[in-house]
């Protein structure tokens, strides 16, 4: 283990897998994002709020639950499910109406989602700072490589990705309710034209990215501060991943989430007070050589 | 312009420079913020409404105007119209920079590029303390003598925007103007008949950036303060929705947008602190019922001529 030392100091290394961490929520999250702007074609401002709501729900939940680790696991089941709730309701409500209308128009009625999101959560919860525990077999730390401490939780996390992203692959390619889903993405009148109910694929996807927001917001609920504003940040970085990482492609997302998260964490290490430029500037270089993004835009 | 028009306008200006003689001091204050978010509007539909480009992210613009006015004022010792001139010229700056940046994407790319590199200038803005003073802003900003008085500050302002809303009246009626529409039209055809497609949308976002560092500037003049959520992104999308509720291809439209949207927010804010539910459900209104924006109903509810010159042109 010592090898591994001498060729990167442990402290990159710790900064290394919090990075890790950090990708596995914006993951989750882009991935959902990228799923309705490549099939629906909206740029969902209001997912941040989605994850938002996911997080405030989820503290909600596992109070309800009596607090212990049985609570986090309720509320991984059913914070995500009362988005996906909200979601369908919103997409029946008002965003079917508006599908042949111009991106611009889109656009801001989930701003407007936003907005009337974000005040509800302070209606509903106050501005207080909120917190979930860590459930208990994931406190405390596990050493890595010997003898870095590296929290339990993180290591849940780390793994998390990887399955929501391979369960995304399965469904969005082997099942027929994904391959419609891709179809209609390309040519949405051609898929109606064969018979199949597009406005019915178009609330599904919806409701399935929106339900990744809450997920991703369950997921780094115990790692953070739930609190209001939580959106805003996110919903940007959200947007990075998925522009360099070609809209629409959810392995863009995953290249995506992975650049941004480790120019984070590492860009921290180099420039304490801004490391927050780094990211940014990956992206400008990204786009510099790969304006439509590293991967194939489904546009 | 119609007669009626020459008017309207010459009434509509008549009625502004005697405001302050029979308006509340707190009134003044609410015209001059109208007045410089109307300006601050119309430079956005230069872009968005005009150019056919999704500038998601305006405020940066005339957040940077303000910063940059500010720190002239308080960090060296030039005199005051050096900063004022300074302001609107590193929104300019700003614009060209992040116009060469994002001006190779297209629409929805590029108004989601733009959304994120104008926060990261946000993030910039409201981390770096030693120099802009980081989330609280700077407060009690000196001015000039000449213009510390709220009425001067409102005389100030309403010329500033008359001359600068006259200069974008005659930009979108020159050439370049008439080029850029087309673009926005059919930028292919546009391409072929030999217009720079790109420089031509540079150009005008250099210039929706200038203007709205004017209004930033303005914003400095009247209320002597500056703080980050002048460039924060929500800011920006209430921005356009001023722009769409009033009208998006009507010159005036974005004015009276931001009036309504302005005093709204006012009387809103002394009864609530949920305003933002309140704009998100006029928002929504907007969208369904008046997409065309309160010009864009009233020029089909009576169909004629309102101060609508552009709409015959397309």
């Amino acid at each position: 283990m010592d090898a591994v030392y001498s060729i990167i100091p442990a402290g990159v290394l710790s900064q290394i897998f919090v990075g890790l961490s950090r990708t596995t929520i914006l993951f989750i999250v882009a991935s959902g994002l990228t799923l309705i702007l490549g099939v629906l074609r909206i740029p969902n401002v209001a997912h941040g709020s989605l994850y938002m709501i996911g997080a405030f729900t989820a503290f909600t939940v596992t109070k309800l639950a009596g607090g212990g680790s049985a609570g986090f696991w309720t509320a991984l089941v059913i914070a995500p499910l009362v988005v996906a709730l909200i979601s369908l309701i919103a997409e029946r409500g008002m965003f079917q109406f508006l599908y042949e209308r111009e991106h611009l128009m889109l656009l801001l009625l989930t701003f407007a989602f936003s907005l009337v999101f974000g005040d509800l959560v302070k209606l509903v919860w106050g501005g207080e700072y909120k917190s979930v525990p860590v459930p208990h077999i994931f406190q405390g730390f596990v050493p890595l490589f010997g003898g870095l401490p590296f929290p339990r939780y993180n290591l849940f996390l780390l793994i998390a990705g990887p399955v929501v992203a391979i369960l995304l692959y399965l469904l969005t390619n082997k099942t027929k309710m994904g391959k419609i889903a891709r179809a209609a993405a390309v040519d949405r009148e051609m898929v109606g034209a064969v018979g199949i109910n597009v406005s019915r694929v178009f609330a599904t996807v919806f409701v399935i990215g929106c339900y990744l927001a809450g997920l991703g917001g369950v997921l780094v609920a115990p790692t953070v501060s739930v609190t209001l504003g939580m959106d805003h940040n996110l919903i940007i970085e959200a947007f990075l991943i998925v522009i360099i990482g070609g809209l629409g492609n959810i392995w863009g997302a995953l290249l995506g989430a992975l650049i941004f998260g480790l120019t984070q964490s590492l860009g921290i290490l180099i420039w304490p007070k801004f490391g927050i430029i780094f990211p940014y500037l990956a992206v400008v270089v990204v786009l510099l050589f790969r304006p439509t993004g590293l991967l194939k835009s489904t546009w | 312009m119609s007669r009626k028009t020459i008017w309207g306008l010459g009434a509509g200006i008549i009625v502004l420079l005697l405001c302050p003689l029979f308006l509340p001091r707190f009134y003044v204050y609410l015209v001059s913020i109208i007045l410089l978010y109307g300006l601050l509007a119309t430079s956005l539909n230069l872009v968005l409404g005009y150019g056919g480009i999704y500038q998601f992210h305006h405020a940066v613009f005339y957040g940077v105007g303000a910063y940059g006015t500010t720190l002239m004022l308080t960090k060296t010792g030039l005199p005051a119209i050096f900063a004022f001139i300074a302001g609107p010229l590193v929104s300019a700056a700003f614009g060209l920079v992040l116009g060469i940046i994002c001006i190779r994407l297209s629409k929805l790319y590029f108004g989601m590029l733009q959304i994120s590199l104008g926060s990261l200038v946000w993030a910039i803005v409201y981390r770096w303390y030693s120099f802009t003073g980081g989330d609280d802003g700077i407060h009690g900003i000196p001015m000039p003598e000449m213009l510390s008085s709220p009425k001067s500050a409102y005389y100030f302002t309403l010329i500033i925007t008359l001359v600068s809303l006259f200069i974008m009246w005659k930009i979108i009626r020159s050439p370049f103007g008439s080029a850029l529409q087309g673009i926005r039209d059919n930028p292919v055809r546009s391409e072929m008949i030999g217009i720079n497609v790109r420089m031509h949308q540079l150009l005008s976002l250099v210039l929706a950036g200038f203007f709205a560092g004017v209004a930033g500037s303005l914003f400095v003049v009247v209320d002597n303060t500056v703080f980050p959520d002048m460039l924060f992104w929500t800011l920006s999308l209430e921005i356009v929705i001023m722009c769409l509720l009033g009208g998006g291809f009507t010159f005036l439209g974005p004015r009276l947008g931001a009036a309504v949207i302005i005093a709204l927010r006012t009387f809103v804010s002394t009864y609530t602190d949920y305003w933002a539910l309140v704009l998100g459900i006029i928002m929504m209104l907007v969208i369904f019922f008046l997409p065309n924006g309160i010009l864009g109903y009233v020029e089909e509810k009576f169909k004629r001529g309102f101060v609508e010159p552009e709409i015959e042109e397309r």
